[in-house]
């Protein structure tokens, strides 16, 4: 019998290795003949950890699985009291277009062979066929537009790099996922682990890089330790190393390990980290793309960026351009985090509204309470209420209401949530991770808190001096961290403003 | 106490299997304080002469980045996530009666050193918060009682 249970942060953290080890101590002592796969996660995290079982109809799933489940496993598993069917069928699994996440889940992250027989290295098979520029077209023609939040067309990135006449090129993956209600590059890096490897290898081709690097958070131990053995895997095979495939050029790449700044999910900062200094972040110009790691020409792209070209090369520009809306083309992943009933990761085209996001796929709160506000966008992302439901999930779209789309991570408030607190989190923790380079920032954030307090003591008159600060950091910081800080801030402030009327009396 | 040529010893040991790399400092500091739990000063010289950079470049990664201690930690350490996907389950509750039980603040140890209590932010749990990684082991839908059960294993 085939047994599938998630390696997945969240599986794990939910008990995972426990049930792991209890299937097979169970099977050992009734003798029953099984293979155990430890997969990524579908994604569907109110159901972690979510045990699937091979059949001959397909996937069969139990969730949330505990250790006392594990007898009925070995009899009508129809009858089992955790069964949920066919995985595949599940409404949650049959309502996305699962592109980049298409492997995530369904197969073992570190078999090789597992990878190639569902479609893996189909994307850089077709790209070793390719002239480089033709390798760039395709990736501009897809539309793809950066999954960190920047949303910078791809294409015209790695084209400025190609163009550049250098002796070393670099790619480096962002994988400083430190955004709150993100964990995309997470469940891609520990369920797919071979994609995200691909879709660097295609980058180098396109662009005359030939070493690598993924610079992974250190609050991702799993990620990490599953990426680095998949590089291995790939250098053992023949994917990465002096010739591509054995008949490419080189490309190589290493796996390196933040240290704790969420600042370095900033590309120049990241950079600087990765070159050994203080993750402070560079001015631009020069782009990284002409002086990036080390002074060289450098892509960096995000996990998911790098992770969608695979699927863009094996199917075709056009495919992927025909889904989405406006000029924000293709799939995103989005994390539904939070207060909420069903949280998770849900690939889809560009263009549900907030609201289908919010009330449709993740049923609303986990607490049963009303929806309050939707965070979208990480800790620099607007807080959104419920008269902006109809937004649609786009770039564009979000920046017309005061807001981003970010890395596409929503985080779900119930009516509980006290919008004057969640600003004075958000200049928290802009003054706990600046970089301290510039001064709206370092000293805005600071002042920022100061300011709320005063607020919350019922002072009005701060008010207006919390909206000029924010204009200050908006426009003088250099970086997003400073520049972003107001959006939750301005929008806690400019939807519920209810929160921010306190009376004098009522603070004393 | 470490003594001073053990250290010396296995720092440079540590700096030769890093040296050749490009950008080598963070995996140096990374396998230092896996080695001896936080960077011990007396390294820095030694790691800045390997580097050809000054003590004092070398002291600022150290002192920029969150995960690096300059002193050791608690025999346990507590991170609980302090982010907005946490929050919105419950966290700031959470991390209060954490500090009350084990009476400390953040990045504070306890009297007896057994636990030291950090925030994080994000583990990427975010629809299963509140979240906590506690000695390494990532743990998810944290609530009081769960709690209490491992701090009170740890302390």
């Amino acid at each position: 019998m085939k047994i599938y249970l998630p390696l997945d942060s969240v599986a794990v953290a939910l008990g995972a290795d426990d049930i792991a080890a209890a299937i097979t101590a169970h099977a050992s002592k009734t003798g029953a003949q099984i293979e155990l796969i430890r997969n990524g996660s579908r994604g569907m995290v109110w159901l972690e950890p979510l045990v699937e079982v091979e059949t001959p109809a397909g996937r069969m799933g139990f969730g949330p699985f505990t250790p006392a489940d594990i007898p009925a496993l070995f009899g009508d598993l129809a009858q089992h009291p955790k069964a949920l069917g066919l995985v595949e069928a599940l409404p949650w699994m049959a309502g996305q277009t699962r592109l980049t996440f298409a492997r995530c889940g369904v197969i073992d992250p570190l078999n090789f062979n597992d990878f190639n027989a569902n479609g893996g290295f189909a994307g850089l098979t077709r790209a070793l066929d390719m002239a480089s520029a033709d390798i760039v077209a395709e990736v501009t023609a897809s539309g793809l537009r950066g999954r960190g939040g920047a949303g910078f067309p791809t294409g015209i990135k790695w084209k400025t790099v190609a163009d550049a006449k250098a002796a070393q090129k670099y790619i480096v993956c962002n994988a400083d996922e430190g955004d709150s209600a993100t964990f995309a590059d997470r469940m891609l890096m520990e369920g797919d682990p071979l994609t995200l490897i691909e879709g660097m290898v295609i980058a180098g081709l396109a662009t005359g890089a030939t070493k690598g690097f993924v610079y992974i958070r250190s609050e991702y131990p799993i990620a990490i330790e599953v990426m680095e053995r998949a590089v291995l895997l790939a250098r053992a095979n023949g994917v990465l190393g002096a010739s591509v495939m054995g008949r490419g050029p080189a490309f190589d790449m290493e796996i390196r390990v933040g240290a704790g700044a969420y600042v370095c999910g900033e590309e120049t900062s990241l950079l600087n980290s990765l070159e050994g200094k203080r993750g402070v972040v560079r001015a631009k110009p020069p782009l990284p793309a002409l002086q990036g790691f080390m002074g060289q020409p450098t892509v960096v792209n995000n996990v998911i960026s790098l992770a969608s070209i695979p699927v863009i090369m094996a199917k075709g520009a056009a495919h992927y351009a025909a889904i989405g809306l406006g000029r924000s083309r293709g799939t995103i992943p989005l994390q539904i985090a939070g207060n909420v009933k069903y949280g998770g990761l849900f690939e889809v085209g560009f263009g549900l509204t907030l609201g289908q996001i919010v009330d449709d796929i993740a049923g609303g709160t986990a607490t049963g309470r009303p929806v309050k506000a939707v965070q979208v966008g990480g800790p620099l992302g607007a807080y959104f209420p419920r008269a902006l439901f109809d937004t649609p999930f786009g770039y564009e779209e979000f920046a017309g209401k005061e807001g981003l789309i970010g890395h596409a991570g929503l985080t779900v408030f119930d009516d509980s949530a006290d919008m004057l607190a969640q600003a004075r989190f958000a200049m928290e923790f802009c003054a706990i991770e600046s970089c301290g380079k510039c001064t709206p920032c370092r000293i805005g954030a600071v002042r920022g808190v100061e300011t709320v307090d005063r607020i919350a003591k019922g002072d009005a008159a701060a008010i207006p001096l919390l909206t000029d600060l924010c204009a200050t950091m908006k426009s003088g910081s250099l970086c997003a961290l400073g520049g972003f800080t107001p959006y939750p801030v301005l929008s806690a402030l400019n939807h519920f403003p209810a929160d921010f009327a306190r009376s004098k009396e009522a603070a004393e | 106490m470490l003594d001073t040529a053990t250290l010396a010893t296995r720092t440079d040991e540590i700096l030769a299997a890093h040296l050749a790399r490009e950008g080598a400092l963070l995996p140096i500091l990374h396998d230092i304080q896996a080695e001896f739990g936080y960077i011990p000063q007396e390294c820095l010289p030694q790691i800045a002469r390997a580097l050809n950079i000054s003590r004092a470049e070398v002291h600022g990664v150290v002192s920029f980045y969150h995960d690096f201690r300059e002193v050791p930690a608690g025999r346990h350490v507590v991170k609980l996530c302090r982010a907005e996907a946490c929050q919105a389950m419950g966290a700031d509750e959470l991390s209060a009666h954490a500090r009350a039980k084990l009476g400390v603040d953040w990045h504070e140890t306890t009297p007896n050193g057994a636990v030291t209590l950090e925030p994080v932010f994000c583990l990427g749990l975010c629809a299963c918060g509140p979240a906590a990684i506690v000695d390494g082991k990532l743990i998810a839908r944290l609530d009081t009682a769960k709690l209490d059960a491992i701090l009170g294993d740890l302390a």
